[in-house]
């Protein structure tokens, strides 16, 4: 079986600074992957290639052996990826349901956009009870707290059934419960997509990870199971040992 | 009833509600703030004057004292009172469709798009002075005698030009206020808050912006026919840059996240124009910028907004009373 996504010999350059310098990274349809590495080693960039709001300067990026250089972001969407960003935006003044109903339509004609939504479809129903926000599905989602918006976010991409899911920095500035959660949830949803999450939070990526890529300054460092990762001495050295005890 | 002269200016206002009924959907709901809504007035306006000029069959008067004496290949089909009336939703619909996507494709928005629409509007103006002997130049078109069968120099005929005219606005209403409250209207209002995150859901939003652009440019193109009959003038005064942005004054001061207050916004700013430049013909302008910046300042969101200002301002006094 052939990778779901694969990047070749890619490289990014910001007017001068190498992002990415001949990056190869593989993942496979099913897996639960996390991507780490300090700051500026290149892992937002990566997932901005992906998406298509970064154009490489050489190298591929092949997702279910379609090509996705060049392509228009909302292309690319429609082809199976999802992401969230950092700072997680929903529509403030849209209800939670009508936040999850707007993503789940993203395959909708114009002439179906026309009409008002009655009812909830299953698709949505279902997302709202991954998300665990039933109880304010009918609340504008600018009430939502921090964590809620970051949960509501990801359930507007899982009502979209991507293929691939890309996950940036999902707990950043949550509380400890709120990372239990998105931790919980990560997992349930990964039980059926595919997931990249890029990561800073040690204690989460011990307590959720498998599989972890790590980057350094634009390059690949190693890639193996958390174990391996936190034993492998360039690891420590670039990156955990400096900063955080493993 | 109202005499005749003031049942004219109401219909002009009304002219300029259907316009503001538009600017409400691109700008209010879009985030579009488009300066150069006379362009589309102009383009609808100009395509019912140039009907109404040809149906006595002669030579538009404005012609023969330009020296021009037979018909230009633009006016002719003009004669056909269907493809004139397709034109004056046609003509500004294709302009803003091709603008729209052209701009939107290419990212521009915020002020560099409102100084664009503001300079589309500088530029037609230039076009259709400099054109004398097509359009009319400064004068535009005046003198016209019939409206589809309606004499409009008969008050009785002139009523029922009214009469079309409201219904025209309370058609443009609630077909709005329909776009407004479905999936697509929501969707306008995503983009105008988050235009990134719109297209990582997959949506392309320069199409969407494209679409409530180009209704607007119908609306206003529909209003600027009307305008034509009613007023019984049409010059490139009527569609500049201080026209188009007159048309979105109106729209600010009323409240342009509320239909209903883009309406009576129009309607009441170019009412107190009339009183005003009655009574004191200097001081409009103003008064004008007096009242634009007193809305901006202590009403952003217009005079319709002021129960939600409020309810804000509640609410946020009933949070620091329950931090503290």
């Amino acid at each position: 079986m052939s990778a779901l996504l694969e990047v070749r010999g890619l490289n990014v350059v910001f007017s001068g600074f190498h992002a990415i310098t001949d990056l190869d990274f593989t993942l496979q349809a099913g897996e639960l992957r996390f991507l780490i590495g300090p700051n500026g080693a290149g892992k937002t960039t990566l997932i901005d290639v992906i998406t298509g709001l970064t154009k490489p300067a050489s190298g591929s990026v092949r997702f279910a052996g379609e090509d996705l250089a060049g392509k228009r972001e909302y292309k690319i969407v429609r082809a199976g990826v999802g992401r969230t960003f950092q700072t997680s935006v929903v529509f403030d003044e849209l209800s939670v349901l009508d936040n999850l109903d707007l993503a789940a339509g993203f395959r909708r004609r114009m002439t179906g956009l026309l009409r008002r939504r009655h009812g909830i479809s299953d698709d949505v129903a279902s997302a709202l009870d991954t998300i665990g926000l039933g109880d304010l599905a009918d609340r504008p989602a600018g009430v939502l707290s921090h964590g809620q918006r970051q949960w509501l976010e990801i359930g507007m991409l899982v009502v979209q059934r991507p293929r691939l899911l890309l996950l940036d920095e999902p707990v950043a500035g949550m509380s400890r419960d709120e990372r239990d959660r998105t931790g919980e949830l990560m997992q349930s949803v990964a039980k059926d997509h595919t997931v990249l999450v890029v990561e800073h939070d040690m204690a989460f990526l011990r307590r959720f990870a498998s599989t972890v890529t790590v980057l350094h300054e634009g390059r690949l460092l190693c890639e193996g199971t958390v174990a391996e990762v936190q034993a492998d001495p360039r690891v420590q050295e670039v990156y955990l040992g400096r900063k955080e005890r493993v | 009833m109202l005499s005749p002269f003031r049942l004219d200016l109401l219909g002009k206002y009304l002219c300029y509600a259907i316009v503001a009924v538009g600017i409400s959907l691109a700008w209010g709901r879009g985030g579009m703030l488009t300066l150069g809504q006379g362009v589309f007035f102009g383009l609808g306006g100009y395509a019912m004057g140039m009907h109404l000029k040809l149906q006595d069959g002669e030579l538009p008067d404005f012609m023969s004292w330009s020296g021009v004496e037979e018909l230009p290949l633009l006016w002719k089909p003009f004669a056909n009172p269907v493809f004139a009336l397709a034109m004056v939703i046609v003509l500004p619909v294709l302009v803003a469709t091709l603008l729209g996507l052209l701009v939107f494709r290419q990212r521009v928005r915020g002020a560099y798009f409102a100084v664009l629409s503001q300079a589309l509007a500088a530029a037609f103006v230039i076009l259709l002075i400099g054109q004398q002997g097509l359009t009319g130049g400064t004068n535009g078109l005046t003198n016209f005698q019939y409206f589809f069968g309606l004499d409009l120099y008969e008050d009785a005929d002139r009523r029922i030009l009214y009469l079309v005219t409201a219904l025209i606005l309370g058609a443009s209403y609630l077909s709005v206020r329909q776009l407004v409250r479905s999936r697509y209207g929501q969707l306008l209002v995503a983009i105008r808050d988050g235009e990134d995150r719109v297209r990582f859901l997959g949506y392309d939003p320069a199409l969407v912006k494209t679409v409530a652009f180009a209704v607007s440019a119908g609306l206003a193109g529909i209003a600027g026919a009307l305008f034509v009959p009613l007023v019984g003038l049409l010059s490139p005064a009527n569609l500049g840059i201080v026209a188009s942005l007159e048309l979105l004054v109106g729209v600010a001061i009323g409240g342009r996240y509320s239909l209903a207050g883009a309406v009576a916004g129009a309607l009441l700013f170019n009412y107190a124009k009339t009183i005003f430049s009655e009574q004191w013909p200097d001081g409009w302008l103003y008064v004008q910028g007096a009242l634009f910046v007193a809305v901006m300042v202590w009403a952003p969101r217009g005079l319709a907004g002021l129960s939600h200002q409020f309810r804000d301002a509640l609410s946020s006094r009933r949070k620091v009373e329950v931090q503290a």
